[in-house]
């Protein structure tokens, strides 16, 4: 059974003419990693947000561990599923470990279980505990946040996790770091993660399987070396076209 | 001038005391009303998407009426004494308040609230544990302008027995004594601006993460 199912899936906004998400079907196996890679506007967040129902599909549905979501209760849907949002949205008066742990003291959780969860955590995501924890969201860095971001979607440690272009503000060397470690949390723990991106390198190399989106359209979802090989239309083969001019420069540079 | 008033404030100490204690009191009290009628009308007008105006609008129209009037045509309704001037003063006080709260939480970022409900608060857990303080701010700044706002009118409240340090000056008013009008206006003006900066103080505690 597939861990998250979409099946048939539209969503449109009240002031557009067009569906944002227009009539998406996929299955997405039990710890698959998968990228979701398209232009800006194509419905990429939007279909992260259908899966852990911020937003609700005008058409379709979408079944997690093959229930239909819409039945589910949010609040206990948005607790399985850990989500980094596209603008971190750490909560400006909370300290980071507070940001971490607020889901955490909500259920009650001792203090000192939390306090070691924050720690373990932002050790994870590459940041010294002793140094950060007790500071505000306004003292650290955008890249910086954004990994707290992703030690808050972690907290639970969720089955799934949505993720929205949680390594934008993240400079190349430290973005290849966290990739590699993430990847590496990701077949360890066997999560199964929706990592959205616009960046073709970044969707190819962390995907298992990459769906390729524009216009609110799926139009590819399949392992990176499928998609090279066989573009699926005019447009992801001037993604990849796109990609390989850059590797070009590179090679004709070296 | 200022041997008359230094006179006075050797011979009266007592009185003194009192008028600037019960200022003080009257004047808070007013914000307390205001605060807990204003902060809990805002946040239900910012939820209005239109209907905002029914809201804000009895307190602005209210708030046009000078409030030496509010005082007077209370009278009938509430005698005299402190009750109805805590009311003409809340009545000054209640739309700042109002309309700040109404405009701290109306510049939440949307994405605020999608990443509290993205992890898993419940709404009141969203409403408690981020709308609130992601408002405050706001919401301080508006009491601290009805506070010095109030802090100045209650001069007014002398005029209906309620006592404060209007007292003086309206004794200085009937008496033609010039010393006692200056030392009234004095202590007023300089009890409004100690208000503004005791309130600054608390603000900085309670935002202190703004400040680190
Ligand atoms: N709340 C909203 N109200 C109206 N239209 C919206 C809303 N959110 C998104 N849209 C529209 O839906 C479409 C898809 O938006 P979405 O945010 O999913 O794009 P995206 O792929 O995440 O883009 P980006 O890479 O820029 O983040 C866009 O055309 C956008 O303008
Ligand atoms: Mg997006």
């Amino acid at each position: 059974m597939p861990i998250i199912q979409y099946d048939n899936v539209c969503k449109k906004f009240d002031n557009s003419g067009r569906l944002a998400v227009d009539h998406v079907s996929a299955q997405i196996e039990k710890g698959e990693f998968i990228t979701i890679l398209g232009s800006s506007g194509c419905g990429k967040t939007t279909l992260l947000k259908l899966t852990n129902r911020l937003y609700d599909p005008d058409e379709g549905k979408v079944l997690v561990d093959g229930e239909n979501i819409a039945n589910v209760d949010p609040v206990a849907l948005r607790r399985r599923l850990g989500y980094v949002i596209q603008q971190v949205g750490l909560f400006p008066h909370m300290t980071i470990r507070d940001n971490i742990t607020v889901i955490p003291q909500l259920m009650k959780w001792d203090k000192k279980r939390m306090d070691e969860r924050a720690d373990e955590l932002l050790t994870l995501v590459g940041l010294a505990p002793s140094e950060y924890r007790d500071r505000y969201p306004h003292q650290l860095s955008g890249g910086q946040q954004q990994r707290v971001g992703l030690a808050r979607a972690l907290v639970l440690d969720p089955e799934i996790l949505l993720m929205d272009e949680p390594f934008g503000a993240i400079d190349a060397i430290t973005r290849l770091n966290l990739q590699n470690e993430f990847m590496k949390i990701q077949e360890g723990l066997g999560k199964t993660i929706l990592f959205v991106t616009h960046d073709i390198n970044e969707a190819f190399k962390l995907g298992s399987r990459v769906m390729v989106m524009n216009e609110g359209k799926l139009l590819q979802f399949d392992t990176p070396a499928e998609i090279v090989k066989n573009p699926a239309d005019s447009f992801v083969r001037s993604l990849i076209e796109a990609a390989r001019s850059q590797e070009e420069f590179w090679e004709n540079v070296r | 001038m200022v041997q008359k008033i230094a006179e006075y404030i050797a011979t009266h100490p007592q009185q003194l005391a009192e008028q600037i204690a019960a200022h003080i009191g009257i004047s808070l009290f007013a914000l307390f009303v205001a605060a807990l009628i204003g902060i809990p009308c805002g946040c239900l007008a910012a939820k209005l998407q239109k209907g905002e105006a029914v809201i804000t609008a009895p307190f602005e129209m209210l708030r046009v009426v000078p409030s030496l009037a509010v005082l007077i045509l209370l009278i009938p309704i509430m005698g005299t004494g402190v009750p109805p001037a805590v009311t003409a003063l809340m009545i000054l006080a209640v739309p700042p308040v109002l309309l700040n709260t109404i405009v701290g939480f109306r510049t939440i970022p949307d994405f605020m609230i999608e990443s509290a409900r993205g992890i898993g608060m419940t709404e009141s857990e969203l409403f408690w544990r981020v709308k609130i303080p992601c408002a405050l701010p706001m919401i301080l700044a508006g009491l601290r302008t009805a506070l010095v706002e109030v802090v100045a009118s209650t001069t007014l409240a002398a005029k209906i027995g309620a006592g404060g340090l209007g007292e003086i000056i309206f004794t200085g008013l009937g008496l033609y004594r010039m010393d006692l009008l200056v030392l009234g206006g004095g202590l007023v003006a300089i009890l409004s601006l100690a208000s503004g900066w005791v309130f600054d103080i608390l603000t900085r505690r309670m935002l202190r993460y703004k400040y680190v």
